[in-house]
């Protein structure tokens, strides 16, 4: 019991800590520091908005390439695979979300970087460059590689989950569809629709994961504070500035400024983790009690 | 009679098999990178491991050769003090979890594990850095220890309490019924026999906090020299490799890519083991 108030206490205390050390930061900037685009250590000025405008945009990108995919590989572990392929291709799902952020970010600057500079990004700039979000020269790092790595990185939650939910749906559902001649692709689509909820809360879950992810990203996003509409661009998210900056943050400002970038972290993720959290438990609930 | 519309079934039948085919390219995609990802640690990894990595220091910048004997101890040492502080808060709460947490307040703990493992580690690293670098005025391996015992909590918690369920509740009942108080059949009986499974479980929250970078990084920052002194900086793998990776010698990318090999390795062999024991035991109970 006491353990157990622990483990309850502990987010709560995490709260207040970071509360009472951004309390600086806090106070001189108010709702400013949320739409501040000039971050300067050596005028002791901070706004946060390139670092939010990053995180939004990566894991935005991340959530567009990976979410289609989850679905389509949830379809495959609960509708279609025979136990024996289900099980292992679900291991190795598994086992991508068990591989180290840092050894992304190690793959992402050794072998993802390089191939996208040298022959995605100017593919991309010479076929699609007309388009705001392929302008520029390819660098390599940048938004791109950090929205890529990130959507590798929330894969197997998204699918993990997804697969969960649809599992969680009776199967009187499935012969019901397959029963008045659906095909298989049917009687999918009345389980995706009934899944539906569960399905939001899964990708939530992703995009929670996303938006806190800090070495693999920190290691390929280019580490830039500019706003820029091209996705080529170099960029630089919350959860990186904290891990870049933090250690040599020199005035009290800095830090408390470093800190309250957390608690908007933590803020954001703890009220994303909720909400799904809440959307999959009911879902998973309702269909077990009937 | 009607007539059936073959055309149209026709067409039905193709747009089934086109997203079958989908379906089964979506995870080929993700498989992709996984192989690649083992495959290029695999490669780069085996050429820059040789006795010289585990049992030699960093050397100077600008000289080649050299190990990392320091950040492995420091890592083993960062990961006993994460056990320290963050397994008996998630056994304990694990085992009252699974014992006597079918109850609103059970539900609410539970709920908070699940909260707690999508908090990001380097928003952890803030709060150890806030709890325990900012009084000592340093920074320190301790610290370290702070952070990734704190983010071991909702692995180890979830799994003791999971493996405490899969215990047969006839074992239980059997206790109880030859008279044995709760907490010595909590003590005697439930835990040695889900002991194998806790082990597996806790390894793997072990596992986890050993790939664990970002709360590092201003907690037990990183030191290129020999040091077991809890009250300082220490090196551990993985903030070796951040370092190594962005340097531009290719000496220190070649002993990232070997930190990053033993990193995969020790992940690799603990999930599979808790896929082994926890299929191997239970497997009949689960799904």
């Amino acid at each position: 019991m006491f353990f157990a108030i622990i483990v309850f206490g502990l987010v709560f205390l995490m709260a207040y800590e970071m509360i009472r050390g951004s309390e600086l930061s806090l106070q001189k900037f108010g709702w400013k520091f949320l739409s501040g685009t000039v971050w300067d250590p050596v005028a002791d000025v901070y706004g946060a908005l390139p670092y939010i405008y990053g995180t939004l945009t990566s894991s935005f990108l991340a959530m567009v390439l990976a979410f289609p995919l989850s679905i389509g590989i949830a379809i495959f572990l609960s509708e279609l695979a025979p136990p024996w392929i289900e099980r292992p291709v679900s291991f190795m799902v598994e086992l991508l979300a068990a591989i180290p952020s840092i050894v992304y970010g190690l793959w992402g600057i050794f072998v993802l970087v390089p191939w996208l500079r040298t022959s995605v990004e100017p593919f991309l700039i010479k076929h699609l460059g007309s388009l705001p979000f392929f302008k520029g020269a390819p660098y390599g790092f940048g938004m791109l590689a950090a929205g890529i790595i990130l959507a590798i990185m929330i894969l197997p939650i998204i699918s993990s989950i997804s697969r969960d939910v649809l599992r969680a749906i009776p199967n009187s559902q499935r012969e019901a569809a397959l029963a008045i001649g659906a095909t298989r692709w049917e009687s999918t689509k009345i389980i995706l629709a009934g899944g539906k909820s569960g399905l939001l809360g899964a990708a939530l879950l992703g995009l929670g994961r996303a938006v806190g992810e800090t070495m693999a990203v920190t290691m390929v996003i280019g580490n830039r504070a500019e706003i820029s509409a091209s996705l080529l661009d170099p960029g630089h998210s919350m959860a990186s500035v904290i891990a870049n900056e933090f250690a040599e943050a020199t005035t009290a400002l800095y830090s408390s400024s470093l800190i309250e970038i957390a608690l908007i972290l933590f803020a954001v993720t703890i009220i994303l983790n909720v909400i799904a959290r809440l959307i999959v438990w009911s879902i998973t609930k309702k269909f077990k009690t009937t | 009679m009607k007539k059936i519309n073959y055309e149209k079934y026709h067409w039905r039948k193709i747009k089934s098999t086109t997203m079958t085919a989908l379906s089964i390219m979506s995870v080929v995609i993700a498989v992709i990178p996984l192989f690649l990802i083992f495959f290029y640690t695999l490669a780069q990894g085996i050429s820059a491991l040789n006795l010289d990595f585990f049992i030699h220091m960093p050397k100077p910048v600008g000289e080649t050769g050299g190990g990392m004997a320091n950040a492995l101890m420091g890592t083993a040492i960062l990961i006993g003090l994460g056990c320290l502080f963050g397994l008996p808060v998630s056994i304990f709460a694990g085992i009252y979890l699974a014992e006597h947490g079918n109850n609103t307040f059970g539900q609410i703990v539970r709920f908070f594990t699940d909260v707690l493992s999508g908090i990001p580690s380097i928003v952890v690293g803030v709060v150890a850095y806030i709890l325990v670098v900012v009084p000592m005025k340093q920074y320190s391996a301790l610290a370290g220890g702070v952070a990734l015992g704190i983010l071991m909590i909702p692995t180890a918690t979830r799994t003791t309490e999971e493996m405490i369920r899969l215990v047969p509740h006839s074992l239980r009942e059997a206790a109880l019924a030859i008279g044995l108080p709760q907490w010595k059949t909590t003590l005697r009986i439930i835990l040695p026999t889900a002991l194998k499974g806790i082990t597996t479980g806790v390894l793997l929250a072990i596992a986890r906090a050993a790939g664990e970078t970002a709360p590092l990084l201003f907690t037990a920052l990183g030191n290129r020299f020999w040091s077991t002194d809890l009250g300082h900086p220490m090196a551990s793998l993985t903030v070796f490799i951040y370092d190594y990776a962005k340097a531009p010698f290719e000496d220190w990318n070649r002993q990232a890519w070997g930190a990053a090999f033993v990193l995969i390795v020790l992940i690799f062999i603990v999930n599979m083991t808790f896929r082994f024991v926890t299929r191997g035991r239970y497997g009949d109970h689960q799904n």
